[in-house]
């Protein structure tokens, strides 16, 4: 059985604040599958390879060319410091990008400050 | 249940004139406007579709497709909250592909939240019913894609299986669902759950209707480098070659415990339709078959840990009004905007891969998956093809399991250990159980990129099960 301390340590890795309530049914549930999930000691597994995926595929490469499938922007060659402006990548491509981030200035996605006073 | 047109049906329609494309969809898109209330097997629908290319495989063959697979300039939720206003920014490549073909979207279905689920009761937007008998679950995740193919509120649909989640729910709604073998059909496009088992498959009303779906959305492609470079045959080409002198493996390990009698019924009937049909019947065993599961259940909620952490409330999707500092913004957008089971697996795949924790339970599991494949390549040395029932149960009431998440995860027992080794699998309607007189899946297993015996053997028994 996971104790409360090992749940919100859990719930703090994955990024998820959770309720009391919440807490509690999770203790519950996560525990019962782990228990489960135990079952897997059961089993000899000296010397075996881990299975990772099942193509057989290894080091799958393409080649790096422009595809075009993006339309050139009007002014592609503008200097950086123009890096405000909305015409350096085409007006499409910012929407494509950035057009669905919940907080933006500009072309830019607006995040809350990273560094605080302490 | 009559099912309604098939794709074969559609075209001779057209061919003769009976009705046009743009006809055909307008029926289809009144029939779902008129259905779906009570089903809810779609999130959205479409009341245009784009001009396709009249001469394609698949032209004017009105489909639906998971919400989890984007349609450029469509919403994709994902049947998460967390995604309610997500806007797609590109055609999936099976999209892309069905497109070309000529196939006409009519919406995007219901699924569990993010693929994770046996019941669509899972979806942030409400479960979908299943058609037979409205107070059952019509199954999962690709719940409202069996569903909408079930009740013809489209002539296929397009699911994703992770563990089971094209053909439990085609078992539980009387349809076709087809997992081709990983590495068969791009997942560009695709909203990422497992990705070392998530694969794309048709719902169809047949296994002719499969194999043509197959077809068109099979193929190497450049932006899922998983798919693998192997030329994509007709899979309509051989259906009708005879399977006499074909050994069938029977896993002894399938009847065990857990499976319902009404189910074991009507798998152990068919069986013995294929030996009618001059197939061999071999008993076979899967000594690592009870560990499926238990693997399972570590790597997938591993790799959704990892998927699902680009939910984070600033580049798209839900992001929390009360968050003052950047960490809550993470923890109040994942909190508010994941359901209980995303929550689930994300916190049980963050312990799992957390330090201290690897080697007990990733590293373990992948080695498990190493024994399990062994299993599989050792029967297929004396077997071409593996047989079994698809789900231990007939569909369930709506509510009945929904409070004990490891008995939902039961459901998929016989499906797991299909995408843990990669293989393609389908399941097939095989009648009705006795005691629930709902629908009994029969699930047929091949060799790693092997569907067309898959399919020829689905097809020949679908003919002696009419």
């Amino acid at each position: 059985m996971l104790t409360d301390k090992e749940v919100r340590h859990i719930a703090g890795l994955a990024r998820i604040k959770i309720s009391e309530k919440e807490e509690k049914g999770l203790k519950k549930d996560l525990s019962s599958i782990l228990e489960y999930i135990d079952k897997l000691n059961e089993v000899d597994t000296t010397g075996v390879e881990p299975l990772y995926q099942t193509t057989g595929l290894v080091n799958s490469f393409r080649s790096d060319e422009p595809r075009g499938e993006f339309k050139p922007a009007p002014h592609q060659s503008r200097p950086i410091s123009d890096w405000r402006s909305a015409e350096k990548i085409g007006a499409g491509m910012d929407d494509l990008l950035i057009g669905q981030a919940p907080h933006k200035e500009d072309r830019f996605v607006k995040v809350k400050s990273i560094l605080s006073h302490k | 249940m009559d099912l309604g047109f098939t794709i074969k049906d559609i075209k001779e329609g057209l061919a003769k004139g009976h009705f046009t494309a743009e006809e055909i969809f307008k029926k289809y898109f009144d029939k779902i406007n008129r259905g779906n209330k009570n089903l809810n097997a779609y999130l959205s629908i479409f009341e245009r579709h784009k001009e396709n290319p009249p001469h394609g495989e698949l032209y004017g063959i009105p489909c639906a497709i998971k919400d989890n697979m984007l349609i450029e300039g469509t919403i994709a939720t994902a049947a998460s909250k967390i995604l309610k206003n997500y806007i797609s920014a590109y055609d999936a490549t099976v999209v892309k592909k069905l497109r070309k073909a000529g196939a006409m979207f009519l919406g995007k279905t219901n699924l569990d939240e993010f693929a994770m689920g046996t019941s669509t009761e899972n979806s942030a937007f409400g479960p979908t019913k299943n058609p037979h008998d409205l107070t059952r679950v019509p199954g999962g995740s690709s719940g409202g894609s069996a569903a909408a193919v079930a009740a013809d509120l489209c002539v296929f649909a397009l699911g994703s299986d992770t563990g089971g989640s094209v053909r439990q729910p085609a078992s539980m709604c009387g349809i076709v669902g087809l997992k081709p073998t990983y590495g068969r059909v791009s997942r560009h496009g695709l909203i990422a759950m497992a990705s070392s088992l998530d694969q794309i498959g048709p719902l169809t009303k047949n296994v002719y209707d499969a194999a043509l779906v197959l077809n068109t959305i099979s193929g190497q492609d450049i932006f899922d480098s998983t798919t693998a470079p192997k030329t994509v045959p007709d899979f309509t080409k051989d259906l009708d070659k005879k399977i006499e002198g074909l050994k069938v493996g029977v896993p002894k390990e399938f009847f065990k415990e857990g499976l319902d009698g009404e189910v074991r019924e009507k798998i152990e009937a068919t069986i013995s339709k294929l030996e009618g049909l001059g197939a061999k019947i071999v008993e076979i065993s899967l000594p690592n078959f009870e560990y499926a599961l238990a693997t399972y259940y570590i790597i997938v909620p591993s790799e959704v840990s990892a998927n699902l952490a680009r939910f984070d409330g600033i580049r798209y999707g839900h992001s929390s009004k009360e968050a003052q500092t950047l960490l809550n913004t993470y923890m109040e957008s994942r909190s508010e905007g994941f359901g209980a089971e995303p929550k689930r697996r994300i916190m049980l795949g963050a312990y799992a891969l957390s330090s201290g924790y690897y080697d007990a339970y990733y590293l373990k599991a992948q080695k498990v998956r190493t024994l399990i494949k062994r299993d599989f390549d050792d029967a297929f040395k004396k077997v071409d093809i593996i047989v079994g029932p698809t789900a231990p149960h007939t569909a369930f009431k709506l509510g009945e399991k929904i409070s004990d998440p490891l008995s939902l995860y039961m459901e998929d027992i016989y499906t797991v250990p299909v995408n843990l080794t990669g293989l393609p699998g389908i399941s097939i309607p095989c009648g009705n159980g006795a005691t629930s007189g709902m629908p009994v899946g029969f699930q047929i297993i091949g060799r790693s990129f092997d569907e067309e015996t898959v399919l020829r053997v689905s097809y020949q028994l679908e003919q002696e099960l009419k």
